[in-house]
């Protein structure tokens, strides 16, 4: 199935903005770090549609996941 | 020996006071909060005799302790008729923590009409002719007294706007770099004006160190705190990197991005404006520094230095808050634009919120069009910098404009802008817009960490459960906080590390030797959130005023389509502790 995977600040570097990814059915947020190389404690906020999910949430195709690494401000 | 400037500008004299021994331990907000419930009438004209104009550095400033350098200023606000309590960086909390002013207190009004400067040293304020001063806008206020003095000289200033009282000025505070911080919220600035104050310096030739009592026990605990700043993922790369703007994606992506005066949840152009872009403008241009801090002793380092393509400087200190205003909220998709407006709120000296706020209000009133940032910065320079009757409609405020353009959509609370976190689609960061001491302010209860960016646990933006317990526990938190001196980014931390608050509470027991817990620095915050409420009271706010306007219950918002949907009973809870 494809996803669009969207990335943010420091996950950017090294990697892309925003592209289209082939992931197996039944993929998780927790797969695409690793194909990432993100490790589990650098993610701070994963959204899908606008909805906050955890990295066990199991992808459906087409969806659109924002990653972002721990950030802040105010 | 620390002691208490009393000022009073109808006769003009300076009292130099003991510190009172109930105010030995106090700083910050916690004092001005203090002294404005004891000596300013809550009924009183803000820009009348009988207010008062306090200055409190923090509990810690002036302190190696990182991050300490916030001053706190407190009045009756003019804008929102509340009690207020602003903090700014910049020099002057280390200058007076140093020079042992435990607080300033401003009161009365001149007899004549002339303007002052109160100039500031270790044996009371002097008050000095300002008619050469008249007039000026901040940098050049600022450029006339590093010439006069040297650039050691603390300077505490207000614009044109602040001398004709207009409810958005502010109180710009001269940073290490010769630039602007600010008091910014809540028109402290015209405060000031109407005391016929334009300016305040402060020498502080002979300040000493600022006494601890226990040394050793404070160095162990300083050291832990500033190792819990440099290792959380916040405050030691996040912020460091891409300043606070780096939340125009983020707040975007979860639907809760204010734009076109509320209208949406999300702006198609927000990369333009967003902290990635900026920081690699920043990095891409001469000059350009992505790193600065507001005040020495900083070592998140959130703030930067934004150039032109050729170096030149435009602005610093240029926040998400004010980068949203203007680029999302307005619709100004050039990230130049927006720098130089923010330069030109620096300069007049009005609070970079209220200004970009007030700006939608006015675009959707017709005085300019949507996404004209040229417009924009001529309104700014032309017609609030100099005070035009546009001008004075426009500098008192959001409200002010609602209400000369007939209009239903003005985002405020207790008559001050609502920041850049919409509170349908975020809804604990409404219920601290409604119910905070200090008119619509996102800082006095930022659920944004814990709403969308995860810190400190999560409660699910969209969904009303645990929000009010969650804004409760964050405004009595940062009222504490706000009277340390520290800079609020120290929360993110304190949240998610468990040795930094008991590290922030060891240094505040070590500087003024004395036992402290966790539960006594959150009674503090208890203490002085509850004063705050009772002299608001007094004034004639009823829960009725901890409400948001009615469009936020009336317009659902996309993405999610949310709307404001808690009842009065539910957002009242919150005062029941």
């Amino acid at each position: 199935m494809k996803i669009t995977v969207k990335l943010f600040a420091g996950f950017r570097d090294n990697r892309f903005k925003v592209a289209e990814q082939d992931v197996p059915e039944a993929a998780t947020v927790s797969d695409i770090l690793t194909a990432l190389d993100i490790s589990g404690p650098e993610l701070g906020v994963a959204l899908i549609n606008g909805r906050h999910v955890p990295p066990e949430h199991v992808l459906v195709d087409g969806e659109t996941l924002s990653l972002f690494p721990k950030v802040g401000g105010g | 020996m620390d002691k208490i400037f009393r000022v009073n500008m109808t006769d003009l004299t300076c009292k130099v006071e003991e510190v009172p021994a109930e105010f030995a331990t106090l700083g910050g907000r916690a004092l001005t909060s203090t002294i404005v419930a004891a000596e300013v009438p809550p009924s009183c004209h803000a820009l009348g005799p009988n207010n008062k104009l306090v200055f409190a550095p923090g509990q810690l400033s002036g302190t190696p302790a990182a991050n300490s350098g916030r001053m706190s200023a407190g009045a009756k606000s003019p804008l929102t008729g509340t009690i207020k309590e602003s903090n700014s960086g910049g020099t002057t909390a280390q200058q007076f923590a140093k020079m042992g002013i435990k607080a300033m207190i401003i009161e009365g009004l001149p007899k004549e009409d002339k303007w002052y400067r109160l100039h500031v040293t270790m044996d009371g304020v002097t008050f000095e002719d300002a008619s050469e001063l008249v007039g000026k806008q901040n940098f050049d206020v600022i450029e006339a007294m590093n010439e006069k003095f040297d650039k050691k000289i603390g300077v505490m200033t207000i614009g044109i706007p602040g001398e004709n009282r207009l409810a958005s000025a502010n109180i710009s505070v001269k940073d290490p770099d010769q630039k602007i911080r600010s008091h910014g919220r809540g028109g402290l600035g015209a405060v000031m004006g109407s005391k016929k104050i334009k300016a305040i310096t402060v020498d502080a030739t002979g300040a000493g160190k600022v006494a601890i009592a226990d040394p050793e026990k404070f160095r162990a605990a300083a050291k832990v705190f500033a190792k819990g700043m440099l290792d959380h993922p916040v405050t030691g790369e996040g912020l460091p990197t891409y300043g606070t703007n780096v939340l125009i994606n983020i707040l975007n992506e979860a639907g809760g991005l204010p734009t076109k005066n509320f209208k949406y949840g999300t702006c198609e152009h927000h990369d333009k404006v967003s902290g990635e872009t900026m920081h690699d403008t920043i990095a891409g241009r001469p000059n350009g520094h992505t790193k600065h801090g507001c005040h020495a002793g900083c070592i998140i380092q959130c703030s930067q230095v934004y150039t032109d393509d050729k170096g030149e400087y435009i602005t610093s200190g240029f926040e998400y808050e004010t980068v949203w205003g203007l680029g999302i909220n307005c619709l100004i998709e050039d990230l130049d634009d927006c720098a130089r407006i923010d330069n030109a709120m620096d300069n007049i000296g009005i609070d970079s919120i209220e200004g970009a706020v007030l700006l939608a209000v006015a675009m959707e009133a017709g005085v300019l069009p949507w996404g004209d940032g040229k417009e924009a910065l001529r309104i700014m320079n032309e017609e609030i910098g100099k005070c035009t009757p546009l001008g004075r409609i426009l500098g008192n405020g959001t409200g002010s404009v609602g209400k000369a353009f007939g209009l239903t959509r003005v985002p405020v609370v207790k008559n001050q802008g609502i920041p850049a976190y919409d509170p349908r689609s975020v809804k604990g960061i409404g219920i601290t817009y409604a119910t905070t001491t200090q008119g619509a302010d996102h800082t006095a209860g930022y659920t944004i960490a814990t709403n969308i960016l995860k810190v400190g646990g999560f409660v699910d933006p969209l969904s009303k459960e645990g929000q009010v317990e969650l804004s409760r526990n964050l405004q009595i938190a940062t009222t504490a906080v706000d009277s340390t001196g520290m800079c609020i980014f120290v929360a993110f931390p304190a949240l998610d590390i468990p040795e930094v608050l008991p590290a922030l509470v060891d240094m505040l027991a070590a500087r003024f030797g004395v036992e402290m817990s966790v539960d006594d620095f959150v009674a503090l915050g208890t203490r002085i959130l509850k004063m705050e409420k009772e002299w608001n009271t007094k004034a004639g706010f009823t829960n009725e005023d901890d409400r948001l306007p009615e469009f936020f219950e009336l317009e659902p918002i996309p993405p999610h389509n949310a709307v404001w949907d808690f009842t009065p009973e539910e957002i009242d809870e919150l005062w029941n502790f």
